[in-house]
């Protein structure tokens, strides 16, 4: 507890992006082949510094086979509202739960940022015994503390029950239990977020743990098996309210991107893959008269390939799919950022238009059959992933990996750890940093980036920009 | 209770209002984001309004009850130090237990009313004046030994006290959120907001103490 709101703790969406840029970044590595524990790195991103772009320091986890993924701040902007009570937590503790252990490490980055340690563990047994989810998956700060969601039930492979959200206490870390108190029709689970004011929570769906733990199941893939919904939710009452299905074939609908201004009521989603012809897409949904709808507002087609250029899994079909892993949305609303796994192609759309995203810049590196270097002349293997934009827009920061096993299938060479970064052009386009190329250990794998003093994908603001 | 004037005790009404208005944790904020997301002053003035209903209802829960027993003269001492030895108590439990019930979070944004009243609960808005308030009773009393003349002026005061209290609260709240909205920027939420957790769980022993004070 301090005695003056955290720095880091802007009001607005616009007063965020008036703040100081980033110094530094969090990233994650994972060990693909649990031969080590899984590590924190820390990169210098201060252009000033001497070591820009390097790896400061890397904190090994006590235990390995964690299999990080995301992970997320313990608080953030929307502390600022009198709702929370929380107006003077700060912002220091990172939460990186471990997908496959079920795990839960809380890293102090205070009092040398640059050097985080340690500071609590949370075993997988807690959060079995007191949730009965497990596998747990995207951190989000918000008015009755840190909201965990998970991918996987209760037993051994997860299925024992349906997966959900749990909350934890924002300064003992304690587990506290289950958050929903109706869940209605929904029964798979991935990423969430929400609009605090209007108070409602959108969620998305992958797969259930047997269908990605070891491996993409291509038949169950083409048996439209993967998640393909998006719920709607009543945030203080913790009831589902609404379901909307994207139709079976648009197979795997991740990553929820809410405007930031709590005054506009849409946001965006990413669709991995279209069953029926590869494309991925980018759904608009929005609020209107109470009720919530979607639809498909921009499509990225599959590019054709030499089947000898691909691995097993895609021979069949010819064909490259962009593989829409992870998008991110700017403070301002204004551009949206699209990772093509596949066809290795980071895309930036302009959406003042929400309804019309047009395409405003992209950059190609990696990608299963064309492998663009970077500029650098390094080799990047897999495809933009992970992607964290700056809050003041100008800059963009994305790593590498998907997922261990997922990574093993589309990119079977291997997908050593990268990150880079990308400057944005005043009305849009992107350009790579040819002087940015941080050296992690070797034989990890880079997946999400954390921003120092919040970044476009764990702030919440409650109040708009004006 | 020498040198508590019956005019010092109604500045200390009026006084503990305007600290209870300009804390953002009581809730100007909400206004002004009620204005921004709504039509503007006309909100920001409705969500003000709705504050001002709960903190009132919130101060009466706590000082009814009061006028309520102070019927009982003969009791008037006991009432007054059983009084003060509980805002005492919950100004020490306030010092020890800071944290924000999480319950609360679970009230929707649009119910100001029932977010005012329960946040000025769970601080003891109430508790802090009751001492003041069975002080403004004994001023009132002296010389008035009817039993019913005491226990109607008494409810009389009470109500002067909570509704005096609220209109400095809402003023003060209210001047802000006008200024913040109108011309100061939201970049003052996080600018005036500062920790005083501390300052007032001290406030509330302090006033218990004086109570106490025959």
């Amino acid at each position: 507890m301090t005695i003056r709101p955290d720095p880091t703790f802007h009001a607005t969406p616009r007063l965020a992006m008036q703040a100081e840029p980033e110094k530094l970044a969090y990233t994650l590595l994972l060990s693909p082949d649990f031969s080590q524990p899984d590590a924190l790195a820390v990169v210098d991103l201060d252009p000033q510094s001497q070591g820009f772009g390097q790896v400061v320091s890397t904190l090994a986890m006590p235990k390995a086979r964690d299999e990080f993924h995301h992970f997320g701040w313990n608080a953030c902007s929307s502390s600022l509202s009198p709702l929370t009570g929380h107006a003077f937590l700060e912002r220091r503790y990172l939460i990186i739960p471990g997908l496959r252990s079920s795990r839960i490490y809380i890293v102090d980055t205070k009092p040398d940022p640059r050097h985080p340690k340690l500071h609590k563990v949370i075993e997988p047994e807690e959060v079995f015994r007191k949730t009965g989810y497990s596998r747990p998956h995207t951190i989000h700060c918000g008015p009755e503390g840190i909201y965990v969601s998970t991918l996987g039930g209760a037993g051994p492979d997860g299925t024992d029950g349906p997966p959900g959200i749990f909350i934890m206490d924002c300064q003992t870390f304690d587990v506290i239990g289950r958050w929903e108190i109706e869940r209605g029709p929904q029964d798979k689970h991935y990423d969430f977020w929400w609009n605090l004011p209007r108070d409602y929570m959108v969620s998305s769906e992958w797969a259930l743990p047997p269908q990605f733990e070891n491996g993409i199941v291509p038949e169950q893939l083409l048996a439209n098996k993967y998640g393909h919904r998006l719920h709607f939710w009543d945030l203080r009452a913790r009831k589902h309210v609404q379901v909307i299905d994207l139709g079976e074939n648009h197979q795997m609908a991740l990553e929820v991107r809410p405007a930031h201004d709590p005054v506009k009521q849409y946001g965006f989603v990413g669709v991995v893959v279209d069953t029926t012809n590869l494309e991925g897409s980018i759904w608009t949904w929005w609020r209107e008269g109470g009720q919530f709808h979607c639809r498909k507002t921009a499509t990225i087609p599959p590019e054709p390939a030499d089947p000898a250029d691909l691995p097993p899994l895609l021979q069949g079909f010819g064909a490259v799919p962009p593989l829409i892993t992870d998008i991110d949305l700017s403070l301002d609303d204004r551009f949206l950022y699209v990772s093509c796994w596949g066809t290795g192609e980071m895309r930036q759309y302009d959406v003042s238009d929400p309804m019309a995203p047009k395409l405003a810049g992209s950059v190609h590196i990696g990608g299963i059959a064309r492998r663009t270097a970077h500029p650098n002349g390094k080799p990047y293997a897999g495809g933009p992933q992970m992607v964290e934009i700056s809050r003041d827009g100008k800059r963009v920061y994305w790593t590498n990996s998907l997922y261990s096993t997922w990574d093993d299938q589309f990119y079977p060479a291997g997908v050593p750890s990268a990150m880079v970064k990308a400057d944005v052009g005043p009305q849009g386009g992107l350009t790579l940093d040819k002087d940015f190329w941080p050296d992690f250990p070797s034989g990890f794998r880079a997946h999400q980036i954390r921003l120092e003093g919040g970044d476009c994908s764990t702030e919440s603001f409650c109040y708009p920009s004006v | 209770m020498e040198g508590w004037t019956q005019t010092g005790l109604w500045l200390t009404v009026l006084l503990s209002g305007a600290y209870h208005g300009a804390s953002p944790a009581m809730g100007w904020p909400l206004a002004v984001s009620a204005g921004l997301m709504g039509r503007g002053r006309r909100d920001l003035l409705a969500g003000m309004g709705q504050l001002a209903v709960g903190h009132l209802v919130s101060v009466l829960a706590v000082l009814l009850p009061f006028a309520l027993v102070l019927w009982l003269v003969t009791y008037q001492d006991r009432i007054r130090i059983a009084a003060s030895l509980l805002v005492i108590l919950f100004g020490a439990y306030r010092l020890v237990q800071r944290r924000h019930p999480r319950r609360l979070a679970r009230i929707r944004p649009t119910q100001l009313v029932l977010w005012s009243f329960a946040i000025a609960l769970v601080h003891g808005a109430g508790l802090m004046i009751l001492p003041v308030y069975l002080g403004l009773c004994r001023a009132d009393g002296h010389g008035a030994f009817l039993a019913q003349g005491v226990a109607a002026g008494n409810l009389q005061t009470a109500l002067a006290v909570a509704l005096l209290h609220t209109v400095a609260m809402v003023t003060t709240g209210g001047a802000i959120a006008l200024a913040v909205h109108g011309w100061l920027g939201l970049r003052f939420v996080s600018r005036s907001w500062f920790n005083l957790e501390t300052v007032w769980a001290l406030s509330l022993i302090a006033v218990g103490v004086l109570g106490l004070i025959p």
